[in-house]
């Protein structure tokens, strides 16, 4: 009787108060950041996304609604079957609400995948993939970086013009091959010239036939259509052979603060690329990066900023929604602007993408930096809507 | 000599059997546990960890191109289901074929040295082939082929419900583990065996011995084409990943952790291999390095693999 009492007791009990608990699953809020921790990315995002994350969990107190935000994260080798199983894993057993991060292409398309199918959100901030945004849309992912128009259209305003000679080395990869016919396209529309272009393939060491090509072709700008070793190679070689004391320029369409750093600044200077966040850009950057310094012992890089901003508007999404239910939340992350220490003026576009200002960054000259992470200079920003792709181009039928 | 043999053959056959339906059951009840994802990745590495062993283990023969089968059989099981629209069954079948193809042509080349050579020979072929992968437009480079659709397989069996598709999985698994242990046990196995331990022996005794040699290597890539071809449909990606020599040296990994030359070394080996890539990935960077040690303690301390240890501790065949 005591048993049956106290059962319908406490099943009241649970009537009136879990009401306010079901609002939130599984009484906590879980933010899952899944990267790769030990290979090519693991500077960009790796550990210190995760140090990110948890900033943002600060930023909102550490709880939302009275219950506790924690943060998870995996490796997942910048392979999609492990990252598909830790997806599932995480949204199907472990109660995790988002997932953030996710460089590499394929991995980050197959986790977009994981989320449309199990109608949970994710937010890719480490990697442009244009599809997921167009063909591969879907109703709970989006995408915090540039895409490859924002990165065409901020170079070729800048640089681009009139009668500007411009030569590729681009990766033999499909991706890479993609950004260079859309730089291509923009560099035309504006009045420039391509006098020639090569494919190089991954991982090769030699770079000289394509850079005398390069040299011979008596272009303005050198773009390279390249990532991560290649990328460094193939500036420390053009330095070996005067490309840039001869007065041509390199252009990195796809660089990152770490590869300036690896480079050194005597090989990197005047290199001119873009990127949704520096941390030197203004003061509430830098008070950021600050922050993320203390706990993290370096500079903050893109990928870094950008998890902070996914995460923070999540959070604060969830916070006006009442509910982390999946389809509340993407509504209210539309309804609000994006504005935080990195990324201002921010908007999230029913495509998924989150349109933002965008900067284009030069490297700076031996002489001019003052402290290890002070690296480049911001030549110009971009407002949002005049470099991505507009919603009108789109391939997604969601929009 | 046949009644020498036969009465341990089929008293090892018994035990071998109720293990065989433990494990069984237990793949049949564990989606109350896990989530059927990661037991679907589990089953087709089972599978190629089996292929691998009829080579490697019986018949002596180390390839380091493995990837090469289990890629190239993903690409074109995606394909089929992707862009012919052909149903799951017949992608398999398509993909199994393409599979046992290449062996074909791999084996005549191969086979012709031994030893380290042999080992480096499959290695360079299967690069040639992973090469062809990044550059061939059908597969997509970086990309692969994604969202690959499941189908329906006999008309019968809706494979984009997760359940249904487990038991398939588990069914086409346990049927291609089947045929491999029948292979084994087989007089053609006690052959591959005798040519692996003393080759000469093999020809003077009137064998043709590459004969027998070359219908391994086909074999073990057929049924490693099957794995592969499962794995783009569970996941419905086929990338780079699955062609590449990281996931020939995962066949290698698997086969010594579970045990080479066992029968249940696969099965053991597989699960090894997805609980470390999986339930410690929350390690970051430490997933590498567990990796490599589990890899470097299995050669030094246990030889013969978990299951090959166990075997020897109790003194049967397993």
């Amino acid at each position: 009787m005591r048993k049956l009492t106290s059962a319908i007791t406490s099943a009241l009990v649970f009537l009136v108060c879990g009401h306010a608990f079901a609002q939130l699953s599984d009484n906590v809020v879980k933010i899952g950041v899944l990267n790769d921790q030990s290979g090519p990315f693991a500077d960009l995002g790796g550990p210190g996304s995760v140090i990110a994350a948890r900033l943002a969990a600060e930023d909102v107190g550490g709880a939302i609604l009275g219950v506790p935000v924690t943060v998870v994260s995996a490796d997942h080798q910048n392979k999609a079957d492990i990252a598909s199983n830790i997806a599932t894993r995480w949204f199907q057993s472990d109660a995790v609400d988002i997932i953030v991060d996710l460089p590499a292409g394929p991995v980050a398309s197959a986790v977009h995948g994981v989320g449309r199918t199990n109608r949970k959100i994710t937010i890719v901030t480490a990697t442009s993939a244009d599809a997921l945004t167009n063909e591969q849309c879907s109703p709970t992912g989006l995408a915090w970086r540039y895409d490859y128009n924002a990165m065409s259209k901020v170079f070729t305003s800048a640089l681009g013009g009139k009668d500007t000679k411009w030569f590729f080395i681009t990766l033999d990869f499909a991706v890479a091959v993609d950004l260079e016919s859309k730089m291509s396209h923009f560099i035309r529309e504006v009045g420039g010239k391509i006098v020639g272009s090569v494919r190089h393939p991954p991982n090769v060491g030699d770079f000289s036939s394509f850079l005398l090509q390069a040299k011979a072709s008596g272009a303005d700008y050198i773009a390279l259509a390249t990532a991560g070793g290649d990328l460094i190679n193939v500036i420390k070689q053009a330095s070996e052979f005067g490309i840039v004391r001869g007065g041509q320029k390199l252009v990195g369409l796809s660089m990152q603060l770490t590869d300036v750093r690896s480079l050194g600044l005597p090989l990197a200077q005047k290199l001119s690329f873009v990127q949704s966040f520096y941390w030197d850009a203004d003061d509430t950057s830098r008070a950021w990066a600050k922050r993320f310094q203390e706990k993290a012992g370096r500079a903050p890089t893109e990928g870094h900023a950008l998890v902070y901003s996914a995460t923070l508007h999540y959070l604060n999404a969830v916070k006006a929604a009442g509910t982390d239910e999946p389809m509340a939340v993407m509504a209210k992350m539309r309804e609000r602007p994006v504005q935080d220490s990195a990324v201002s003026k921010g908007v999230v576009r029913t495509d998924g993408r989150m349109v933002h200002d965008i900067l284009l960054v030069e490297v700076k000259e031996s002489g001019q930096s003052s402290s290890e992470w002070d690296l480049l200079k911001v030549v110009k920003r971009v407002p949002g809507n005049e470099a991505f792709q507009p919603l009108v181009e789109s391939k997604c039928p969601l929009k | 000599m046949a009644n020498l043999v036969a009465p341990t053959l089929s008293s090892s056959l018994r035990y071998q059997s109720w293990i065989f339906a433990i494990v069984l059951l237990a793949y049949a009840v564990a989606p109350l546990v896990t989530h059927p994802l990661f037991l679907m990745q589990a089953l087709c590495l089972t599978l190629f960890a089996a292929s691998f062993n009829l080579l490697a283990g019986h018949a002596g023969l180390l390839s380091f191109g493995h990837a090469a089968f289990f890629g190239l059989a993903a690409y074109v099981s995606a394909h089929a289901a992707k862009v012919w629209a052909w149903p799951p069954e017949f992608a398999l079948l398509g993909a199994t074929a393409a599979a046992a193809l290449l062996g074909l042509v791999f084996g005549v080349l191969a086979i012709r040295r031994q030893g380290i050579y042999f080992a480096m020979i499959t290695l360079a072929l299967a690069q040639m082939v992973y090469f062809y992968a990044v550059k061939a437009p059908w597969m997509h480079g970086e990309d692969g082929i994604q969202n690959v659709p499941q189908g329906v397989m006999f008309g019968l069996f809706d494979l984009s419900h997760q359940l249904t598709l487990y038991f398939v999985v588990l069914a086409v698994a346990t049927a291609g583990c089947l045929f491999i242990y029948r292979v084994v046990k087989s007089p053609f196995g006690q052959v591959l065996r005798s040519i692996r331990d003393n080759e000469n022996r093999a020809i003077s005794l009137g064998y043709r011995v590459d004969r027998y040699k070359l219908i391994a290597f086909v074999l073990s890539a057929a049924f490693s084409g099957l794995a592969g071809a499962m794995k783009a449909i569970v996941v419905q990606l086929a990338s780079l990943t699955d062609i590449s020599w990281m996931t020939s040296g995962d066949a290698v990994l698997m086969t010594l952790v579970g045990g080479i030359g066992t029968v249940f070394g696969p099965v053991i080996g597989a699960l090894v291999l997805v609980l470390i890539q999986d339930r410690l990935a929350h390690l970051g960077s430490w997933v590498m390095t567990i990796h490599g040690v589990v890899f470097v303690l299995c050669i030094l301390v246990f030889p013969r693999g978990i299951v090959g240890g166990v075997s020897r501790l109790i003194k049967k065949p397993l």
